[in-house]
């Protein structure tokens, strides 16, 4: 197990490449967290279990290689705004091997 | 006391004061205890409380409830904590949004992620529409009979209101992201049957993304997703976006209190103050360096918040703390609970 490398554009439009752990049973949205992306308060509001849309980002490669959307997410994506085809909730996307070089950018904070 | 915010931390506030022999009034905008754990996630298992291996968050607010009741708290339920005036005395006076009064020498603010609030939707005259045609609660249905209504959303209540106006409004859109509706599947079918014989008017990969009027709402604009379909413009009297609830610190933000991230700065070296005294911040609400949003951390600053409250109320009085194994529970209700007392034999 090692880490992966993911790049993250902030609310800014500043892009942040970061060293995930792909074994500390971490989702995105705490990798977001962990380095502090987005202002605590704006993300991960619910804590990860995809009963709020703070998370969203937009996921720019590797689709295909992310896990289905769950119906809890699939419904609270269709209560957010600014929601596009790409549209995720990043803490129902597990960091694994498979994600190295994954790009998103942070969805802008809703209010 | 006075405690802001009815969550574990909130009612776990009440055993820790009663032990101490002060009595606590809850104050919640939910209509029920419980926080997050009754509202967000009430079947969702918890395994970091200590002793619990597994429980579930419901069951948690129950346990809670009960272990509480003999110290009678108050509730105002339903009534969001709106603002504070300190007293000559530096006491406090507390009035909730239905103009409800509570008086009390200390206040606790455990109010979680905030009080839950109507999600508004990112457009950027909404504001100026609020009462003037927008509403984000539907409160007396009768305002909107006769009337011309856009309703936009997808999730449950936004077609249960649908399905109801439909029967009161001269006329109901329904405008949606999505093709497909996530309700329960008889609100979909009688959405889709009303939509058939004209009832409702379904626009759907379509999105409200500006509102028209001078004063007044006069109408919506409606973008397509559909390109070719491009935008439209919607007469309407009233604009009702239904997008579900989410939390915000709200008018506690307005209290005085020093904000950080989102949360309120409290002095956790010592006893959880906030930087008006009198006033304490504990659980999810509060922030420190190395503050954990977790609920045992929240139990824990309970605690500690009700030693130092104590001594600000009786600051004459000697007090220590003391074990419920060794002093038992005394309710204010007169009940008592202790531990068996061990039978000694001496053997002579």
């Amino acid at each position: 197990m090692s880490d992966i490398k993911i790049t993250i554009i902030d609310r800014e439009g500043e892009a942040h490449t970061v060293d995930a752990p792909t074994d500390m049973n971490m989702n995105l949205m705490e990798v977001v967290r962990s380095y502090e992306l987005a202002p605590e308060g704006t993300i991960g509001i619910c804590g990860g279990m995809a009963m709020c849309a703070s998370c969203q980002c937009y996921v720019l490669n590797l689709e295909h290689m992310l896990p289905e959307q769950s119906f809890e997410e699939e419904d609270m994506l269709d209560q957010a705004f600014f929601v596009e085809d790409n549209s995720r909730l990043s803490c129902q996307i597990p960091i694994t091997e498979d994600l190295d070089g994954l790009e998103v950018k942070l969805a802008p904070e809703s209010t | 006391m006075i405690i802001v915010g009815a969550g574990p931390t909130g009612l776990f506030t009440v055993f820790e004061a009663g032990l101490l022999k002060l009595k606590c009034h809850l104050i919640d905008a939910l209509p029920q205890p419980g926080g997050q754990c009754s509202e967000i996630y009430p079947k969702k298992p918890i395994y970091d409380i200590p002793g619990f291996p597994e429980v579930l968050a419901g069951d948690l607010v129950t346990n809670l409830m009960e272990q509480i009741k003999s110290f009678e708290p108050g509730f105002t339920l339903g009534e969001r904590a709106e603002t504070i005036d300190k007293q000559e005395d530096g006491s406090f006076i507390v009035t909730t949004n239905k103009g409800t009064k509570h008086h009390a020498p200390v206040v606790v603010i455990a109010g979680g992620l905030g009080s839950f609030e109507p999600r508004k939707p990112p457009i950027p005259t909404i504001t100026d529409f609020e009462d003037k045609g927008v509403a984000y609660i539907i409160k007396e249905p009768e305002v909107y009979r006769d009337k011309k209504v856009v309703i936009a959303g997808g999730g449950d209540s936004a077609l249960d209101w649908a399905i109801y106006l439909a029967d009161v409004a001269s006329e109901v859109s329904l405008v949606h992201r999505r093709k497909e509706f996530r309700g329960a599947l008889d609100s979909v079918e009688k959405v889709e049957e009303l939509s058939k014989i004209g009832k409702i008017k379904l626009i759907t990969n379509a999105e409200v993304v500006d509102l028209k009027g001078e004063d007044n709402l006069d109408a919506v604009v409606i973008r397509h997703k559909d390109t070719a379909l491009g935008e439209e413009i919607k007469e309407t009297d009233y604009f009702i976006p239904l997008f579900g609830l989410s939390p915000k610190l709200g008018p506690i933000g307005d209290w005085g209190l020093e904000i950080e991230k989102n949360a309120i700065k409290v002095d956790n070296t010592y006893d959880y103050q906030t930087n008006i005294p009198g006033v304490y911040a504990i659980g999810d609400v509060n922030t420190y360096p190395g503050k954990l949003k977790l609920i045992l951390c929240g139990f824990h600053e309970a605690a500690i918040m009700c030693q130092s409250a104590y001594q600000r109320i009786f600051p004459d009085k000697k007090y220590v703390m003391k074990y419920t194994t060794v002093s038992g529970v005394n309710g204010f209700d007169g009940s008592r609970k202790e531990a068996k007392k061990e039978v000694v034999k001496s053997i002579n």
